[in-house]
């Protein structure tokens, strides 16, 4: 396999494709090369989901450009793609005199980066507001900007967007090597494939340094960074209403308690520095200190409605800032690395700088033809009665209710298939089948079942998330 | 399996029952109950299982059809049984109680359906 | 909006029987049984071990034989029934939105019967450690991808959990030539039943580890292995015990929950104790018209005492929908569980039907020689000597109508266990 592209970019995580979808408003030539078999396999599955407003970043940084500016786009792109974003707001709760002088600190800060509507609120304020919080908070940064988003669906629609537009996302693509070849860089993959490009980015998460080096770039070294998480099951009442951060250490953001877009709650993450980058583990250590530093803000927090844990690994750069630029030596190769919190936020503002910047470069012209509007795939969970009849009537897949405890649909398996999903977990990310609180122990043969069919291939083909991750190891008869 | 203990399972009560040779002749130590001595005799000397397992259908609305033995067989004879079963197939349809295999492996037990297995729906996709 | 007397929302076990019963008792026959599933049986039709139905057939049946008995009952009495639709919705005024292929279905049922089983609890739900590969698997999940589906799930696995479902499942690998490398219990007993014990565990040859737990899931793609630990009586892992046991399968099968998401829907009341509606001798939840039983009212460990619960409630679910105005003005005095028992079922008499009833619970520990007492207004009305009580079965006591006359309705009845 060879082909040609004027822009290639490596890591199909929210960054890599919001970058390549922007890529798409150009008449250029583009594609992602990801490792695994979906987008967001990294960082963008398993993150906090939070919109952040902007007082976090030391103003002039590029963490500070990009959330606000990400901020001030991210509900209009949401409404392009078709993606849940609430603009709840969001507390940083100080419990002492100390804390509270943190949060003037924010304040001002906030407002040097240009974020709007900040304000110190009082006790009687804050429990007015969040009658569950702990009593023992003092003062709270109310930032009414801040929302939240579903983070792997967000990248979902970029890359289903960037499709409809024209780019290609080439997946099982691991990137072994980079060559010079005139004007162009050869990227081979680990199974002997490549590709040829003028523009190479580099979105590829906690391995971008590696890969970096690998195009004779710039060295910079990229920390793995775990935080881990509990999701508990959709309360009958939220028992908080906005994001409650605490107030920010060295460490980080600090552990954070939030309603999600699907009305469950999360609770996380820590930070911890380990040694391999891909050491996706819970351990008990994490886990005892999320849960003990979420029960200061929330005491009622309990961990009997638990569904499930898991961790998410942070690309902490040892530069203190987002690398996003073009390599001094090595012409065409743009770094965009290091991308941490805010990532989520900044990504949206992130793709478009880097987009206009290429196109600069490359003197492309616009794609007349650009589409920046994807539906989602329908639900069933979110139509009334009359439209679930209506599209009973057009599709009586839509009847067959697969996984129960989120109501999803056979109709909404299908669609995610056709729209690319191969894999249990990319099916589990844009329908919910499998999410909820039996966590696919009723969906699963009937997803499988679904996924069979529809791929044609039998069952003991079918991964949880492709390489290796066979779900049934052996068929007990022939056909 | 040659043992000198069972553990007797008619009650939650759970009493080991050991077997103790004397002269030719053995003693039972352990039964908390006259049942769980008879039982165990039996234990000791030709312990039995009823076996079940699944067994290959075509055309049928499933693919498997669940079966079991209608008597319980040697517990040293389970494996063989099973290795057989897995060789066989049946076609669609299959009554329940109708029988799979007849007197497997000489044990005077029959392997019964235990599912009414029907036909494919041709309409079925 | 289509009209029945009875409508029963599940077709496994509870749900045929309470269906049977009500169509008995009913003059004008308008029953509904509304499935999920392809068929009806519920999760009988995966369970083709044989144990069931020794109470209420005495005889030994696998599960599918059990459910047929019931599901030819229903099919020579034509009980109208629905498959592959999925109840979205139950109103306090009866009400139900059922939906699948056709279309959305709006029911009206003078009375519902709630027969909607149970789910397992899951990895995430016992918190256990590591990391998150294929391979790991709930015992019912397993169940159906090897006997209903006829596929392998790996080669050597651990199973944590020592229930009659786990042991089960560890015959059934074993006979499928999978290697059961151990069952990992952190309890120090099992819950499981005795002859499941020694039938699936000791005639194989598998190790129970009793007060061990998997602390931690290995491995990227695929489940590598996992480390277990022993558990001191606060069930904290021992450090220094951990060990790693090479596999690539893990089957969770850590307990069931009733599923009652619909009775929540429905405003119904729930016990945090079964985790099903709190309900009366009539098996009458606190919306009135709307019953509930088997493992959606609490997990039960034999099938045969599903089906006699079902059949109280679907006869009372028959009398409501004829006569609603006997349910009228019910006054209730609660029922229970105090020293020792974790919980009792049902949870209240109804004054408008002393008549002798069962009541069923479970103790919270594992006790030898013990004394369940039955006391009401300080009296002790029934004192039952029990050899063993252990917290994995269910204990029934039959109510008679000499103890229910003995009765002060102005007091608790209560339900405690002593030692002896």
């Amino acid at each position: 396999m060879s082909r040609i592209y004027d822009v290639a970019v490596i890591g199909a995580g929210v960054i890599g494709m919001s970058i390549l979808r922007e890529l798409t408003r150009y008449r250029l030539k583009v594609c992602s090369l990801e490792k695994m078999e979906d987008v967001a396999e990294g960082a963008s599955k398993a993150n906090s989901g939070i919109v952040h407003a902007g007082y976090d970043p030391i103003e002039g940084t590029k963490k500070a450009r990009f959330n606000v500016e990400g901020n001030n786009i991210f509900a209009d792109v949401c409404n392009e793609l078709d993606v849940e974003y609430k603009m709840i707001g969001s507390l940083v709760v100080a419990f002492d005199d100390h804390e509270i002088n943190v949060l003037e600190e924010l304040l001002q800060r906030g407002k040097r980066n240009g974020v709007k509507g900040l304000e110190i609120k009082g006790q009687e304020w804050v429990f007015a507001n969040e009658p569950n919080l702990s009593r023992n908070i003092k003062a709270a940064l109310f930032a009414p900007y801040s929302g939240i988003t579903n983070p792997y669906k967000l990248t979902v629609a970029l890359f289903e967007n960037s499709i409809q537009n024209g780019a290609d996302v080439i997946f099982g693509f691991e990137v072994c090597k980079i060559e010079k070849d005139g004007d162009y860089f050869v990227v081979h993959s680990a199974d002997s494939r490549f590709i040829k490009t003028r523009v190479l980015i580099n979105c590829a998460g906690v391995h971008a340094d590696e890969i970096s080096k690998m195009a004779g770039a710039r060295l910079f070294k990229i920390y793995p960074r775990r935080g881990q998480y509990y999701i508990l099951d959709k309360p009958e009442k939220m028992p908080v209403a906005r994001v409650i951060f605490q107030v920010p250490t060295e460490k980080g953001k600090g552990i954070l308690v939030t309603p999600t877009v699907d009305g469950n709650v999360l609770v996380g993450p820590n930070s911890e520095y380990i040694d391999s980058k891909d050491d996706t583990a819970t351990t008990q250590e994490g886990l005892d200190e999320v849960f003990e530093k979420a029960r200061k803000v929330l005491p009622n927090l309990s961990k009997r409605d638990v569904i499930t844990i898991f961790s998410g690994i942070r690309a902490t750069p040892d530069t203190h800032d987002f690398i996003i630029e073009e390599d001094e030596d090595v012409k065409n190769f743009i770094n965009v690395a290091g991308i941490e919190s805010p990532g989520l936020t900044s990504s949206v503002a992130i793709g478009r700088y880097i987009a206009e910047f290429v196109a600069d470069k490359l003197n492309a012209k616009r794609n007349l033809n650009f589409n920046p509007y994807r539906e989602d795939i329908k639900r069933f969970s979110e139509l009334s009665d009359e439209e679930r009849e209506e599209m009973i009537k057009l599709h009586p897949t839509f009847g067959n209710i697969v996984c129960r405890c989120e109501l999803v649909s056979e109709y909404e398996i299908v669609e995610a298939i056709k729209r690319g999903a191969k894999t249990l977990d990319s099916i589990k990310r844009r329908t919910r089948a499998g999410m909820g609180r039996c966590q696919g122990g009723f969906c699963l043969p009937r997803v499988m079942d679904i996924l069979s069919r529809e791929l044609k291939i039998d069952k003991t083909q079918i991964t949880k998330f492709g390489k290796n991750s066979y779900i049934l190891t052996e068929k007990r008869w022939e056909d | 399996m040659q043992e000198n203990k069972v553990t007797c399972i008619l009650c939650p009560r759970g009493c080991t029952i050991e077997k103790k040779e004397q002269g030719g002749t053995f003693e039972f130590a352990g039964f908390g109950c006259k049942r769980g001595l008879e039982w165990a005799k039996v234990e000791f000397t030709n312990p039995k299982r009823i076996l079940t397992t699944t067994v290959h259908v075509k055309s049928g609305e499933i693919e498997f059809v669940p079966v079991r033995t209608n008597l319980p067989i040697p517990k040293e004879k389970i494996f063989e049984a099973i290795s057989i079963l897995k060789g066989i197939e049946v076609l669609a349809p299959v009554e329940i109680g109708s029988v799979i295999v007849k007197n497997i492996l000489d044990t005077g037990a029959d392997v019964i359906a235990t599912r009414k297995v029907g036909k494919k729906d041709s309409s079925d996709d | 909006m289509e009209k029945y007397k009875v409508v029963v929302i599940g077709g496994g076990p509870a749900g045929l029987a309470a269906a049977l019963e009500s169509f008995k008792n009913l003059d004008d026959k308008k029953v509904l049984i509304i499935e999920r599933d392809k068929f009806l049986g519920g999760i009988l039709n995966q369970c083709i071990h044989p144990g069931f139905g020794l109470h209420y057939f005495k005889e030994e049946l696998t599960g599918p034989e059990y459910a047929h008995r019931f599901i030819e009952q229903v099919m020579e009495n034509q009980i109208e029934y629905l498959t592959e639709t999925h109840v979205i919705e139950i109103t306090p005024q009866k009400e139900i939105v059922a939906v699948n292929k056709k279309g959305l279905k709006r029911i009206k049922a003078d009375s519902i019967v709630l027969a909607m089983g149970c789910r397992e609890r899951t990895r995430g739900a016992i918190i256990t450690l590591g990391t998150r590969p294929a391979g790991i698997f709930t015992a019912g999940q397993a169940q159906r991808f090897i006997n209903i589906e006829g596929y392998r799930i790996g080669k050597k696995a651990v199973i944590v959990g020592s229930g009659d479902i786990g042991l089960i499942m560890a015959r059934r690998l074993t006979l499928e030539g999978i290697e059961v490398k151990a069952v990992v219990e952190i309890m120090p007993y099992s819950t499981g039943l005795r002859r499941n014990i020694v039938q699936c565990l000791n005639d194989f040859g598998i190790p129970l580890l009793l007060s061990h737990k998997v602390t931690k899931i290995h491995g990227k793609y695929r489940v590598e292995g996992v480390t277990i630990a022993k558990v001191d009586s606060q069930l904290k892992e021992i450090p220094s015990t951990e060990r790693f046991i090479e596999c690539d399968t893990v089957l969770f099968s850590v307990g069931l929950i009733p599923e009652n998401e619909l009775s929540k829907k429905a405003g119904i009341v729930l016990d945090m104790r079964t985790g099903g509606p709190v309900v009366d001798n009539t098996f009458s939840t606190s919306q009135k018209g709307i019953f509930a039983c088997g493992n959606v009212l609490h997990v039960h460990d034999l099938v045969d005492n599903v089906t006699l619960e079902a059949q109280t409630a679907g006869r009372y679910a028959a009398m409501y929908s004829q006569h609603p105005e006997l349910f009228e003005n019910n006054i209730h005095i609660n029922i229970v569980a105090k020293e020792g028992i974790r919980y009792v079922v049902p949870q209240k008499l109804n004054k408008n039907f002393v008549q002798p009833f069962v009541l069923r619970f479970r103790v919270d520990n594992f006790y030898k020689d013990a004394i369940v007492t039955i006391s009401n207004a300080g009296k002790i009305l029934m004192k039952i000597k029990k050899s063993i009580l252990t917290p994995g079965e269910m204990e029934s006591i039959e109510i008679s109508q000499k103890i229910l006359s003995q009765l002060d309705f102005s007091n608790d009845i209560v339900v405690s266990l002593q030692n002896i």
